[in-house]
C-alpha cells in the first residue's frame, strides 16, 4: 500500500483485506480502507453492497475471516464491542440500538455506568452528566424522558451521545440520515463537521450521492463486496459516483412520464386512528387521489402514517372519518373486502406482513387470493391451478428462483419483494396502497419495481405511495402531501416541490414560519 | 348489642357475604399463616421466571426443576441419615446437619437443570417452550423412576424445617399481630422467600446487574453493542435463578412435607409463572399474586379444618370439596385472563440471541 | 439457461435429501441415543432393583430385551395397536396446534373430560339405546366435551392474549377435579363400596373387538383420523388458514384470516381429538373409572406429535413406536424388575436428542471452519416452526 505523502502520521484507522464469508456470500472481500484523523470519510455503496458488514467487524460484532484492523498503526484484535469501545471506536446503528423502556440516560450509561458502589448505579449523577453532556452540544434532550417517547430525530441524537458520552475518537454513522427531515440532517452534518475538527474520525455509510459529496473528505465505494475506488467530492460527480456504485451507467432519476390523473377514485375524509397504545395517531387526515395518479405522502416516521396505511387496507380500526373507494363507503372494510374491492398492498415490512417466509412460493403468491376459484373450490385447495399461476407470475414478474416450491425465506430481499409485487399487482386494481415499497433492496430490484408502479398508475390505478425517505416520494409522486402529527399539513404538485419546503413541513407542520436557511440539496 | 349484625346476617346474599367476612376476621390467624406458607413455592418460582424473563430467556422447565430438587434433596436427606444420623436439631427452625446437606444437595441439581435449560434455549437456541417441555418431561420421568425404585425399600427421611416459633405477645399484638404471625411464623425457607421478593426487587430496578438484564430482555443486541456479554448474562441468570425454583422444591419435601411424592409440584410452577405475569415480572407483584393464589387454599384449607356454621356452613356444606381443590387453579386462569392485556413482557422475552447474523 | 436449470435440480435434490435426513434419520437416531442413555442410567442405579448388584451392565441389556419381547409378539402387537391408538388422536390433536403455532399442553385435561363425556352418556342412556347409538354418541359427546376443553383456553387467548401453556396446565387440574367428582357423584355405580362408575360392556358401551384379544374398533378410528386430518391440514383451504396463522400471524390477517377465529378453531379441533382419544380408551380398554382415574396422554402426546414432527403421518409412525414401547414396559417391569417410568424418562431424553439436532450438529461442526459461529441448521425455530420440517 502506497501511503498519502501529505501524511505525516499513521491513518487513525486502517482495515487491510478485510474479508468476510457468510453462507452463499462474500459479504466483504478484501477490503482496504483508511481513516485519518479529523477526517469525515464517506463509505459509499448501494444496499447490500457489503457497507454494514465491514462496519460490523470494525466494532467486533462479527469476526473477518481475513485481514487486518490497525490503529494508529498498531494492529489491534477486535474480539467485541467492548473492545472495540475501549479503543475509543463508537457505532451509531442505522436501526438504532436503544432500549425503549428504559430512559435517555439509563440508555447512554448502559455498559459504562455510573456507580455509587459496587452494586448499585447511581441514577443521579448519571442523569445531571448525560444532561449537561447534551447541553454542551445544543441537544434539547430530557435525560430521564423514556426513549420510546422520543422523536426518530431525538432517537438518533441520543445515540450520539452514547458515542460522545464514551469519548470516540473514530465515529461510524451507518445511514445516519435516511429517516430525517433535510433540516435534521443539516444539522447532524453541521454537529459531524464540529466533531472532525475535534480531530476525530468519522465514516459516514450513505447510498446517497449528494450527501456524501455534501459531507465526506473522501469518499470510498464499495460494490458486491469489493473497493472499486477512492474519490475526492472536488474531483467527481454524481453520475461518476452512481456509475462506480452500481456498475453500469444508471439513470439518477426515474422517467415518471405524464400522468392523466382521472376521476377521483380514493377519498379519506377527517380519518382518525388510534394506534396500539390507544393514542390518536391520525386525527382528522383528509385526502384525495385520482385515478391514474400517484400520491406521495412524506413525513418523519412516527406521525402516523402506519396507522393510516392500516385503517385504509383494513388492518386497524378507525375511530372516526371516512374513506371511499370509487363513490363506495369502504370504511371499517376487512382486509379481505378491501382485497375484493380492487385494493393492493405492498407493506413496509414485508417479512411480518407481506410474506410467511418459512411457506413455499406459491403459498406466498395465494396469500391473499386462496379462497376464491379458481385457486379453492368449496375449501378443498386446487394445487394444479395454484402451481400454474405461480408459474406463470415467476417468469412475468422476473423472479430468480429455482423453482415455485422453494421456502420463500432462501430467496433474496429483492425477489421476496417481487413476490409481493406479483401478489398484489396482477390484476385490475382501483387502488394500490404502497409503503416504502423499495426499503433495503439493490438499484436493479428498486428500478423494476418502480417502473411497475409507473405501469399500474398509467393503467389507471390511484396509487398511495407512503415513505420516510423524501427521497422516494419526491422522485416518484405526482403530488405531494406531508403528514405531521397525524394530519395532511401541506400539498403540492410532485415535479415543482421544493425538497427543503417539503422537509420544513415535516420537521414543523408547517405552522412556524420558514426560516431561510439554506437546505441540503446541492 | 348484636342486633345489627344479626340483621345483616339474615339477609340473603349480602347476609352470605358478612357472614364470609366475619368467618373470615374470625379465622384470619390461620389463614393469614397459611396463605404466606402456600404462596412461598409459587412466589419462589415466579422469582425464578422473572429472573429468566428480565434477561430474554422463558423458563416453564422451572416446574420440572422443582420436581427434582424436591427428589434429590429428599433423598440426600435419606442418605445423609443413614451416613450421619439424625443430629440433635437446632432450636431455631429445626435445622440438622442432614436437612442441610438435603437442602445444598437440592439447590445443586436445581442450578445443574437450570444449566441444562440454559444449554437449550441460549446456546442450542431450541424454542424455549420446548425446551421447557421437556425438562418437564424428563422431570416427571426420572424422579417417577427413581422414587419407584427407592420406594419399596424402608427409608428413614431426613425430617422437616420447623417454623419459627411466635412469641404469643407478638402474634396477639392488637391489629398488625396476625400479619406479624403470619410473616414470621414460617420456616427458614418461607422466611428467605420475603427476604428474596425485596432484594431481588432493589437488585432488578437499581443495580449494574438489573439494569443490564433489563437492557439483555428487552434489545439484546442494543446491550451487545455496549459490551454486554448477553449471552454470559443470561446464562448467569438463569442458573442463578434455577436456586430460586430448587428453593421451591425443597420447600415441598424438606419444609412443608418431609418427603417426596410423584409429581408432588402439582402445577406450582405453572402458577408461579402465571403469578409473575400478573405481577408484570416484578418480584414485588409477582409476591402479591402469589399470596392472591394462595389465599384461595388458604381458605379451602380452613373451611375443611372449621367449618362454617349458619347460613354459610349449608352453603359451603353444598360445594363439593373438588371445587376447593380446584379453587386455585381456577383463580389463576382468570386472573390471567382479566389482567393480561395490561400486562407487557419484555420485548425479547423467549427470543434466542444469535451474536452474529449476517446483515 | 441450461446453467440454471442444473443449479435448479442440485438445489431440489438436496433439499430432498435433507428433508428424508430430517424426517426419518433425525427421530432414529435421537432413539438409538436415548437408548444408550437410558441404558446407563438403568446400570447406574442396578443397585435398587431387587437381585441385582450396583453398577450392572446386563441389566439394561434385560430390561430391553424385555422390552422388546414384551411387543414382539401377536399378542403384544395388538397390544402396541392398542397403546397406540390414543397416542394417534392426541398427537395429532398436539400435532395441530403446533401447525396453527399453538401449544397444547392441555391433553391430559381434555382427556380426561372425553372419558367423562364419553361415561355419562353410557351410563344414562346405554341400556336403553343399544349399542348403535350408545357408541357414536358417547364418542362425539366425549370428543366435543375435550372439544370445549380445548375451546377455553383458545377463546381466553384470543380475546385476553392469555397463554395457553399456562391456561391449558391450570385447566388440567380443574378437570382432573372435575372428573373425580363426576366419579364419586353423578356417575357412581349406586350401591358399590368404593365410588366407581359402572362397566361401559354392561351398558351397551364397550367397543366391539376386531383384532386379536384387544384390539378394539378405535383402532379404526385411529386409522382414519391420520388421512382425515393430514386432508385437513395440507388440501383444504381451513388447514391453509391454520398453518399459515401459525407461521405468521401477521402476514395472516393482512391475508384476509381471521386469526383470533382461527386460534379457538385450532385449540378446539386439539382438545376434540385429545377428547376422543380419552373416549376411546375408555370404551375399548379401562370400560369403567375411579376417581384416581389419570393418563399421561398429556406429555406423550407432546412426544409423538414432537418425533412426527407434526406430521399426520409421521405422527402416526412415532405413536406406534411410543405405544409399543408402553405395550413392552409391563412385560419389563415383571421380567426385569425396571419400573414402567423408565418409558416417560426415556421419551424426555428421545425428545432432548431430537431438538438438538444431534445428527445436524455432528455433520456441521465435520463442516465448521475454525472462528465461525453455530451453523445455520441450529437456528431456532420459532414456537409456530415447532416440529414442522
Amino acid at each position: 500500500m502506497t501511503q498519502d505523502a501529505s501524511a505525516t502520521q499513521p491513518p487513525a484507522l486502517e482495515m487491510r483485506g478485510i474479508t468476510k464469508r457468510y453462507p452463499g456470500v462474500v459479504a466483504n472481500d478484501h477490503i482496504d480502507l483508511d481513516v485519518r484523523r479529523g477526517e469525515i470519510h464517506a463509505l459509499l455503496g448501494e444496499n447490500g453492497a457489503g457497507k454494514t458488514t465491514l462496519m460490523n467487524v470494525l466494532y467486533g460484532l462479527a469476526r473477518p475471516d481475513e485481514g487486518r484492523i490497525l490503529l494508529d498503526g498498531e494492529p489491534v484484535e477486535i474480539a467485541g464491542p467492548s473492545d472495540a469501545i475501549a479503543r475509543g471506536i463508537s457505532m451509531v446503528h442505522q436501526h438504532f440500538m436503544l432500549i425503549p423502556v428504559l430512559s435517555v440516560a439509563e440508555n447512554v450509561i448502559l455498559g459504562s455506568e455510573t456507580m455509587s458502589n459496587r452494586v448499585f448505579v447511581d441514577r443521579a449523577e448519571a442523569s445531571r452528566r448525560i444532561g449537561a453532556l447534551a447541553k454542551s452540544f445544543g441537544f434539547a434532550l430530557d435525560p430521564d424522558a423514556k426513549v420510546a417517547t422520543l422523536s426518530v430525530g431525538q432517537q438518533q441524537r441520543v445515540e450520539i451521545l452514547k458515542a460522545l458520552y464514551r469519548d470516540a475518537r473514530i465515529l461510524v454513522l451507518d445511514e445516519p440520515t435516511a429517516v430525517l427531515t433535510p433540516q435534521e440532517t443539516e444539522e447532524i452534518f453541521t454537529l459531524l463537521r464540529r466533531l472532525a475538527a475535534d480531530g476525530r474520525s468519522i465514516i459516514f455509510i450513505s447510498h446517497k450521492l449528494y450527501e456524501v459529496l455534501d459531507i465526506a473528505d473522501r469518499i470510498t465505494v464499495i460494490r458486491r463486496g469489493k473497493v472499486i475506488g477512492e474519490r475526492r467530492p472536488r474531483e467527481t460527480t454524481e453520475k461518476e459516483l452512481a456509475e462506480l456504485m452500481v456498475g453500469r451507467e444508471v439513470e439518477l432519476t426515474v422517467d415518471r412520464g405524464i400522468s392523466h390523473p382521472g376521476e377521483p377514485m380514493l377519498r379519506v375524509e377527517g380519518l382518525r386512528v388510534a394506534d396500539y397504545r390507544r393514542h390518536e395517531a391520525v386525527s382528522g387526515a383528509t385526502f384525495e387521489i385520482r385515478a391514474g395518479e400517484i400520491l406521495g405522502v412524506a413525513g418523519v416516521a412516527g406521525n402516523g402514517q402506519d396507522e393510516l396505511i392500516e385503517a385504509i387496507i383494513g388492518l386497524r380500526r378507525s375511530a372516526g372519518g371516512h374513506v371511499i373507494l370509487d363513490g363506495r363507503d369502504v370504511t371499517g372494510f376487512s382486509p379481505r373486502r378491501m382485497n375484493e374491492a380492487g385494493t393492493g398492498y405492498v407493506p413496509g415490512d414485508r417479512h411480518r406482513f407481506g410474506l410467511i417466509l418459512a411457506f413455499p412460493l406459491y403459498d406466498n403468491l395465494v396469500l391473499t387470493s386462496y379462497y376464491r376459484p379458481p385457486f379453492a373450490h368449496w375449501i378443498v385447495r386446487d394445487d394444479k391451478a395454484i402451481l400454474d399461476s405461480a408459474r406463470a407470475q415467476v417468469d412475468r414478474f422476473d423472479i430468480r428462483t429455482p423453482g415455485v416450491n422453494v421456502i420463500t425465506s432462501t430467496l433474496s430481499g429483492g425477489n421476496q419483494q417481487k413476490v409481493i409485487v406479483a401478489r398484489e399487482f396482477d390484476r385490475s386494481l382501483k387502488l394500490l396502497v404502497l409503503d416504502q415499497p423499495t426499503r433495503g433492496l439493490d438499484v436493479g430490484s428498486i428500478e423494476f419495481i418502480h417502473r411497475q408502479i409507473i405501469a399500474k398508475r398509467d393503467a389507471g390505478t390511484a396509487v398511495l405511495l407512503v415513505s420516510a425517505e423524501l427521497d422516494e416520494v419526491m422522485e416518484m409522486s405526482d403530488r405531494i402531501a406531508v403528514m405531521y402529527r397525524g394530519r395532511m399539513v401541506a400539498e403540492m404538485d410532485g415535479r415543482t416541490a421544493d425538497k427543503s419546503e417539503v422537509g420544513l413541513y415535516m420537521a414543523t407542520g408547517g405552522r412556524e414560519p420558514a426560516t431561510t436557511e439554506e437546505g441540503a440539496t446541492p | 348489642m348484636n342486633a345489627i349484625p344479626e340483621a345483616l346476617n339474615a339477609l340473603p346474599l349480602i347476609g352470605i357475604l358478612f357472614q364470609f367476612l366475619g368467618y373470615v376476621a374470625a379465622n384470619v390467624t390461620f389463614m393469614s399463616q397459611t396463605t404466606v406458607a402456600v404462596a412461598v413455592p409459587v412466589a419462589l418460582a415466579a422469582l425464578c421466571g422473572a429472573v429468566c424473563e428480565r434477561s430474554g430467556v422463558v423458563n416453564i422447565g422451572l416446574e420440572g426443576i422443582m420436581l427434582t430438587a424436591a427428589f434429590v434433596g429428599w433423598l440426600a436427606g435419606v442418605f445423609a441419615v443413614g451416613m450421619l444420623g439424625h443430629g440433635d436439631p437446632l432450636p431455631v427452625f429445626g435445622i440438622t446437619p442432614p436437612l442441610l446437606i438435603g437442602l445444598a444437595a437440592a439447590i445443586g441439581i436445581g442450578m445443574l437443570v437450570s444449566l441444562l435449560h440454559a444449554w437449550l434455549s441460549i446456546s442450542a437456541r431450541v424454542d424455549q417452550i420446548i425446551g421447557g417441555t421437556i425438562i418437564n418431561i424428563g422431570a416427571v420421568g426420572i424422579t417417577g423412576y427413581l422414587y419407584s425404585l427407592v420406594a419399596n425399600q424402608s427409608l428413614n427421611g431426613a425430617g422437616s424445617f420447623k417454623a419459627l416459633a411466635v412469641p404469643k405477645e407478638v402474634a396477639d399484638f392488637p391489629l398488625i399481630g396476625w400479619l406479624l404471625n403470619a410473616v414470621l411464623a414460617q420456616g427458614p425457607i418461607g422466611i428467605l422467600t420475603i427476604f428474596l421478593v425485596i432484594f431481588l426487587q432493589i437488585m432488578l430496578f437499581r443495580s449494574r446487574w438489573g439494569l443490564r438484564t433489563r437492557a439483555a430482555g428487552e434489545h439484546p443486541r442494543a446491550a451487545e453493542t455496549v459490551g454486554i456479554d448477553v449471552i454470559r448474562l443470561r446464562y448467569f441468570n438463569v442458573v442463578m435463578a434455577g436456586a430460586l425454583a430448587a428453593l421451591a422444591g425443597a420447600w415441598l419435601s424438606m419444609e412443608h412435607g418431609n418427603r417426596f411424592d410423584a409429581n408432588m409440584t402439582a402445577g406450582r410452577g405453572f402458577i408461579g409463572l402465571a403469578a409473575m405475569i400478573v405481577g408484570r415480572w416484578t418480584p414485588l407483584g409477582a409476591f402479591g399474586a402469589a399470596l392472591l393464589f394462595a389465599s384461595a387454599t388458604a381458605l379451602s384449607a380452613s373451611l375443611t379444618i372449621s367449618p362454617p356454621s349458619g347460613d354459610l356452613g349449608n352453603l359451603t356444606n353444598q360445594v363439593p370439596g373438588e371445587f376447593w381443590e380446584a379453587l386455585p387453579y381456577i383463580i389463576t386462569i382468570v386472573v390471567l385472563a382479566g389482567l393480561i392485556g395490561r400486562s407487557i413482557a419484555p420485548a425479547a422475552d423467549g427470543v434466542p440471541y444469535e451474536r452474529e447474523s449476517a446483515t | 439457461m441450461s446453467g440454471l436449470a442444473a443449479d435448479a435440480r442440485r438445489l431440489l435434490a438436496r433439499a430432498v435429501n435433507l428433508r428424508l435426513l430430517q424426517v426419518v434419520a433425525e427421530p432414529v437416531l435421537a432413539f438409538v441415543f436415548a437408548l444408550i442413555v437410558g441404558g446407563i442410567g438403568i446400570a447406574l442405579f442396578s443397585a435398587y432393583v431387587p437381585g441385582h448388584a450396583a453398577f450392572d451392565v446386563g441389566l439394561p441389556i434385560a430390561a430391553y430385551g424385555s422390552l422388546i419381547s414384551g411387543f414382539a409378539s401377536p399378542n403384544g402387537i395388538t397390544s402396541t395397536l392398542v397403546y397406540a391408538t390414543p397416542l394417534v388422536l392426541a398427537g395429532l390433536g398436539v400435532a395441530i396446534g403446533f401447525r396453527g403455532g399453538l401449544f397444547n399442553i392441555g391433553g391430559r385435561g381434555q382427556f380426561l373430560i372425553g372419558t367423562v363425556g364419553a361415561m355419562a352418556v353410557v351410563t344414562w342412556i346405554g341400556k336403553d339405546a343399544g349399542p348403535w347409538i350408545t357408541i357414536p354418541l358417547a364418542l362425539l359427546v366425549g370428543a366435543s366435551l375435550g372439544g370445549f376443553a380445548g375451546f377455553i383456553p383458545g377463546f381466553l387467548k384470543a380475546t385476553s392474549g392469555a397463554h395457553e401453556v399456562v391456561t391449558t396446565i391450570m385447566l388440567n387440574y380443574v378437570l382432573l377435579f372435575v372428573m373425580a367428582w363426576a366419579v364419586i357423584g353423578p356417575l357412581a355405580l349406586p350401591g358399590a363400596p368404593q365410588p366407581i362408575t359402572a362397566d361401559v360392556s354392561t351398558r351397551n358401551g364397550d367397543l366391539p373387538i376386531i383384532l386379536g384379544r384387544d384390539g378394539h374398533l378405535g383402532l379404526l378410528i385411529a386409522l382414519a383420523a391420520v388421512p382425515i386430518m393430514w386432508f385437513l391440514l395440507f388440501r383444504t383451504t381451513i388447514g391453509f388458514e391454520i398453518r399459515a396463522a401459525g407461521a405468521n400471524p401477521d402476514a395472516a390477517r393482512y391475508g384476509g384470516m381471521k386469526t383470533r377465529r382461527l386460534i379457538v378453531l385450532t385449540m378446539t379441533l386439539a382438545g376434540f381429538m385429545c377428547g376422543l382419544a380419552g373416549a376411546t380408551t375408555l370404551l375399548g380398554v379401562v370400560h369403567e373409572m375411579t376417581p384416581g382415574y389419570d393418563t399421561t396422554i398429556g406429555f406423550d402426546a407432546i412426544t409423538v406429535a414432537l418425533l412426527g414432527r407434526s406430521n399426520p403421518i409421521g405422527v402416526a409412525l412415532a405413536a406406534l413406536l411410543l405405544g409399543a414401547m408402553r405395550a413392552g414396559a409391563q412385560t419389563m417391569q415383571i421380567q426385569a424388575g425396571v419400573p414402567p417410568e423408565l418409558v416417560d424418562a426415556l421419551q424426555a431424553i428421545i425428545l432432548l436428542f431430537l431438538v438438538v439436532n444431534v445428527l445436524r450438529r455432528l455433520m456441521a461442526r465435520r463442516k465448521r471452519r475454525p472462528g465461525k459461529g453455530e451453523p445455520a441448521a441450529a437456528a431456532a425455530v420459532p414456537v409456530a416452526g415447532v416440529g414442522i420440517e
